[in-house]
């Protein structure tokens, strides 16, 4: 059976473990069909035509016999069917991948994808299907590449991008022309070689080939980079060169071909030249500009959608897809074009959409860019398995080490020139990184898969090379760099995630930012705060919506919720020996560190409300999105809400912190100064009034103890946490502890939040925090609590809100 | 800390912008600053200029007034730290660098930082948007604090107490952080002739 010859290449991974054995069914089906297939597959050029009216057309003209109860129909559904299966394949590929953790961190997923197309390929070719998909022009430049380049816009980290700005366009822009031509033109001396029978390549067609093989795709090997945690700036001039780059190549072929076309050679004047270069300044411009536009225009439509979020998601989608379609109108770049828009418009979408809107675009993104990477990988499997092949050695390799020899060149000469006016320059081995990370990708293949044959002559052979290249690059240079990048021992980033560190940072920027002032001095840091001033003041107020009644609530509720929480974690959590003098004591006990949820909705805070976001680059990955909370606690939480519920309703508490708020009566753990409160939300007491002094109005919800193994904390919260808090004035006990729900409900919580976004969530969760997990719960059981009956006694909670603020 | 002559020369004509051609330069001055003003912890800031801590005069109180001397050293605090500089200097650069944010903290000048300045910078910080409050402020400092005590203490038995944190245990939280990346204003960048300050 045909399918043993994808196995004979599995290479001894383990995709083909998930590989079910009704996927092999359908593979089969689809690979049997082909042979049975009438003569009319014969027709496509295109995948995108097919007649829906063959079919009704066959069956009209021979009157059957007998009327057929079964059969079969492939032609119908052969084009759907076979990229269903494609995709699939690919997925399950992927799922494969990752089950085997280590595998990302030693290759780029390319890699991955390339094996499955090489395997569809030659499945392809085995069967001897009779018409094997083709891309063409039209499929790949308005189907296939915007989302692809959509999504690299879109989920950019803004902040480092910007800050390297300079950088990063000098790299990206020169260093695609002086490869273009570099290597075009190396080309051309050896074609000029009698001996490699290549004479009738002339300077153009080199000089377009070189424009496609440079353009590199090494977002592959962003994800080897994580696993490496290289710095912050190195990992921003890959990301930047990959978002530009197409763009630039695009560009560039699309001159030389119009060049081409100019049939005659000797016909182009410098004129032409000339023309060509202002063309090429205008096509990037015009392009951002479009861009620019389109997301301005997005983000005041998103303005007004609030009661109609359903189509947030398109409106954004397709006001970036027409941003695109426009500027390609008008020659200009699309994909800088699109690319613009999706940056220009997130910012202010994000604040414009409802949660659900914003998650389902960002998933819709990815999934719709891995479609179309999947599927040009599909169509670069099939192509190199096949016959329509030409080797020619001289130019393989010769291409092979010319490649290398511009990228190094480029590389070092652009950053020698750039370390001159950058504060912190790039080390040597940052840029052998950088020169390393030249991975060639889906980008070169398509540009040559659609050469015009009538101009090229000598396709395949460009086809072929191209092929080489990105084989060679992606496999060799894709697994080896990682290894790489931890011999040189790059250095790396610091990525603690902590308050501490936000905080500084933050301080230190606004530092900078007023010693720049009082310096007179106007640097690029000045730009953005300039910038920064001019959003607040114009741009947000036309852009953001101004009412939202949804948010404000949320955010109103989301503050009590933490207000809420820390006072419910105060009394919560007490030790008997503090109780005796409120007033004095002066310690911390079990200092508990903060869980990942409260580090980040500290965070949050941090970033929406003090300084522009801080993208925080390294979560960036191709190919997914992290999760976002840990589903396994959802229904922990749902059981113990409903206990929690049931049990407030016995002893008749409709707030989970019935007394008014007045005074403390809970001291502990408290830092020299002020109030003697306790840091740290964990360790707070909540604050009881001693004017009600009722036991009832306590809150009745009980702490218990998560079940986790090993963790001391939790068994020495239980046995504290019990027995009554004597309050130093009303010296009544009260009862309580609350439920340690888990996440789920603070996600729901969260959910509801306008104002608090989950963000792509850290992954590098320090040591320290581990442990702290439990603390989370806490807090999220209050919010639970909160939220469980914040709804029906909103109005009640209101009017306790300002008693329930601190003294 | 050293500053080329060019950049003396700026700083300079800076200065008597500042000071309306006065030899010295007062709090007040720094109204002429007009970006100043948006900025959340501007207090803290031209605080900073005037703290004799950072102008190496004592180690508390406030100066009425600084001469251009004065203006340069606490300039100096931003230089770049310079990569030809040996690894002794360059941990000297950083821990001055360092003493110079733990000042800002560190109002009172106890030398150590508690947990009502910590709140207050983390008030003035948030300060710029209306609609956290400041309990939102109080609890970030909080965990802030907490997070510092746990990373400078460790474990903390039952009867310890965390008074502060002190210039060693900024110190140790800002272990990992690439101070040497962060603070620096950029046209103190250029590099030619090094004067002894």
């Amino acid at each position: 059976m045909t399918y043993r010859v994808g196995e004979a290449h599995s290479m001894g991974f383990q995709v083909f473990v998930p590989f079910s054995p009704w996927s092999w069914l359908l593979l089969l089906v689809a690979l049997k069909c082909p042979e049975a297939s009438s003569d009319l597959n014969e027709s496509t050029n295109s995948t995108a035509q097919r007649e829906p009216n063959v079919r009704f057309a066959a069956a009209g003209s021979e009157p059957d016999e007998k009327i057929s109860v079964f059969a079969l129909d492939y032609d119908y559904v052969q084009i759907p069917y076979e990229v269903t299966l494609w995709i699939l394949l690919a997925s399950l590929a992927k799922i494969g991948f990752h089950l085997y953790h280590r595998l990302p961190g030693l290759m780029p997923e390319s890699c991955l994808l390339i094996i499955v197309g090489a395997l569809v390929g030659a499945i392809i070719f085995g069967t001897d299907h009779k018409s094997p998909p083709v891309m063409d022009s039209s499929i790949y430049f308005l189907y296939l590449l915007p989302p692809i380049v959509l999504e690299g816009g879109y989920f950019m980290p803004t902040r480092p991008f910007f800050e390297n700005i300079g950088s990063i366009l000098w790299w990206a822009g020169l260093g695609a022309l002086i490869n273009a031509f570099g290597i075009g033109l190396s080309l051309y001396l050896i074609c000029q070689i009698k001996a490699f029978g290549l004479s009738d390549v002339n300077l153009l067609q080199n000089l377009l080939f070189g424009s496609l093989i440079s353009a590199v795709d090494p977002v592959a090997v962003l994800a080897v980079f994580e696993e490496a945690r290289v710095n912050e700036p190195l990992y921003m001039m890959i990301f930047g060169e990959a978002l530009l780059n197409d763009g630039i190549s695009v560009v560039l072929y699309n001159i030389l071909i119009a060049f081409t076309k100019m049939h005659k050679f000797e016909d182009i004047e410098p004129v032409d030249i000339l023309a060509g270069c202002a063309r090429f300044v205008i096509v990037g411009v015009g392009g951002v500009f479009f861009g620019v536009i389109f997301g301005f225009i997005s983000a005041f439509i998103t303005r007004f959608t609030q009661n109609i979020s359903a189509i947030e998601p398109l409106i954004v989608f397709m006001f970036s897809y027409l941003s695109y379609l426009a500027a390609e109108t008008l020659y200009l770049s699309g994909i800088l074009a699109i690319t613009a828009c999706a940056v220009t418009m997130k910012k202010y979408v994000e604040e414009n959409v409802s949660q659900t809107s914003y998650t389902t675009i960002k998933y819709f993104m990815k999934m719709l860019s891995s479609v179309s990477e999947t599927l040009i990988f599909i169509f670069m499997g099939v192509s190199t398995v096949g016959k329509n092949h030409e080797w020619n050695w001289a130019f393989i390799c010769f291409t092979l080490v010319f490649c290398q020899i511009w990228r190094a060149i480029s590389v070092f000469a652009l950053f020698y020139v750039s370390n001159q006016f950058r504060t912190f320059p790039f080390s040597i081995k940052d840029q052998c990184i950088i020169f390393y990370s030249g991975v060639r990708g889906a980008g070169s293949f398509s540009l040559a898969f659609l050469l015009p044959l009538s101009l090229f002559p000598r396709k395949k052979m460009f086809v072929t090379a191209t092929l080489v290249v990105i084989y060679f690059t992606v496999f060799i240079q894709g697994i080896t760099i990682g290894p790489l990048v931890r011999y040189l021992d790059v250095k790396k980033t610091n990525k603690k995630e902590s308050i501490n560190e936000e905080l500084h940072i933050r301080l230190m920027d606004h530092l900078k930012a007023g010693i720049e002032d009082v310096c007179g001095h106007w640097s690029h840091y000045q730009v953005r705060d300039k910038f920064k001033k001019f959003d607040h003041r114009y741009l947000r107020k036309i852009l953001i919506r101004k009412n939202q009644p949804k948010s404000s609530i949320v955010s109103l509720y989301k503050k009590l919720e933490m207000k809420q929480a820390i006072e419910m974690v105060e009394t919560g959590i007490l030790s008997t020996a503090a109780f005796s003098v409120p007033c004095q004591a002066q310690r911390i006990h079990r200092i508990k560190r903060l869980s990942p949820e409260d580090v980040e909705s500290m965070r949050d805070i941090l970033t929406r409300n003090m300084y522009q976001v801080r993208q925080r680059t390294l979560s960036y990955n191709k190919y997914n999105l992290k999760p976002q909370t840990s589903e396994k606690q959802a229904k922990e939480i749902l059981i113990r809400r409903q206990n929690t519920l049931r049990e407030s309703m016995r002893k008749g508490h409709s707030l989970p912190w019935g007394k008014p708020a007045g005074t403390k009566n809970i001291r502990y753990l408290s830092f020299p100064y002020g109030r003697p409160q306790p840091a740290g939300r964990d360790t707070r007491v909540a604050e009881l009034t001693d004017n009600d002094s009722s036991d009832s109005e306590l809150p009745s919800i009980m702490f218990k103890a998560h079940s986790r193994a090993g963790i001391l904390q939790e068994s020495r919260l239980t046995q504290e946490i019990i027995p009554m808090k004597s309050l130093p004035r009303g010296g009544k006990p009260s009862h309580f502890g609350y439920q340690r729900n888990t996440s789920q409900e603070e996600h729901d919580g969260r959910g509801r939040r306008g104002a608090l976004r989950p963000k792509p969530l850290f992954h590098a969760v320090d040591e320290e925090f581990e442990s702290g997990e439990e603390s989370g719960e806490e807090t999220s059981a209050i919010r639970s609590r909160w939220s469980g009956e914040h709804r029906p006694t909103r109005q009640h909670h209101r009017s306790h809100s300002p008693l329930l603020q601190r003294k | 800390m050293l500053i080329s002559s060019d950049q003396i020369e700026q700083l300079h004509r800076r200065f008597k912008q500042l000071s309306g051609d006065q030899p010295t330069i007062r709090k007040e001055n720094f109204n002429n600053v007009p970006d100043l003003e948006l900025n959340p912890i501007r207090s803290k800031i031209v605080r900073a200029f005037f703290d004799n801590r950072n102008l190496r005069k004592g180690s508390s109180g406030l100066a009425d007034e600084i001469n251009f001397e004065d203006f340069l050293t606490i300039m100096s605090y931003f230089r770049p730290i310079d990569t030809t500089m040996d690894e002794e200097q360059v941990q000297l650069c950083r821990k001055e660098k360092l003493r110079f944010l733990f000042h800002m903290y560190d109002s009172d000048s106890d030398g150590r930082i508690t947990l009502e300045e910590y709140r207050n910078v983390v008030e003035e910080l948030l300060s710029g948007n209306p609609h956290i409050e400041k309990e939102s402020a109080r609890s970030i400092a909080d965990g802030a604090m907490m997070e510092a005590a746990s990373v400078c203490v460790g474990q903390m038995e039952p009867d310890q107490v965390y008074e502060g944190i002190t210039f060693d245990d900024f110190l140790k939280i800002w272990q990992g952080i690439d101070i040497e990346t962060k603070m620096h204003v950029r046209f103190l960048n250029m590099e030619t002739i090094a004067l002894c300050h």
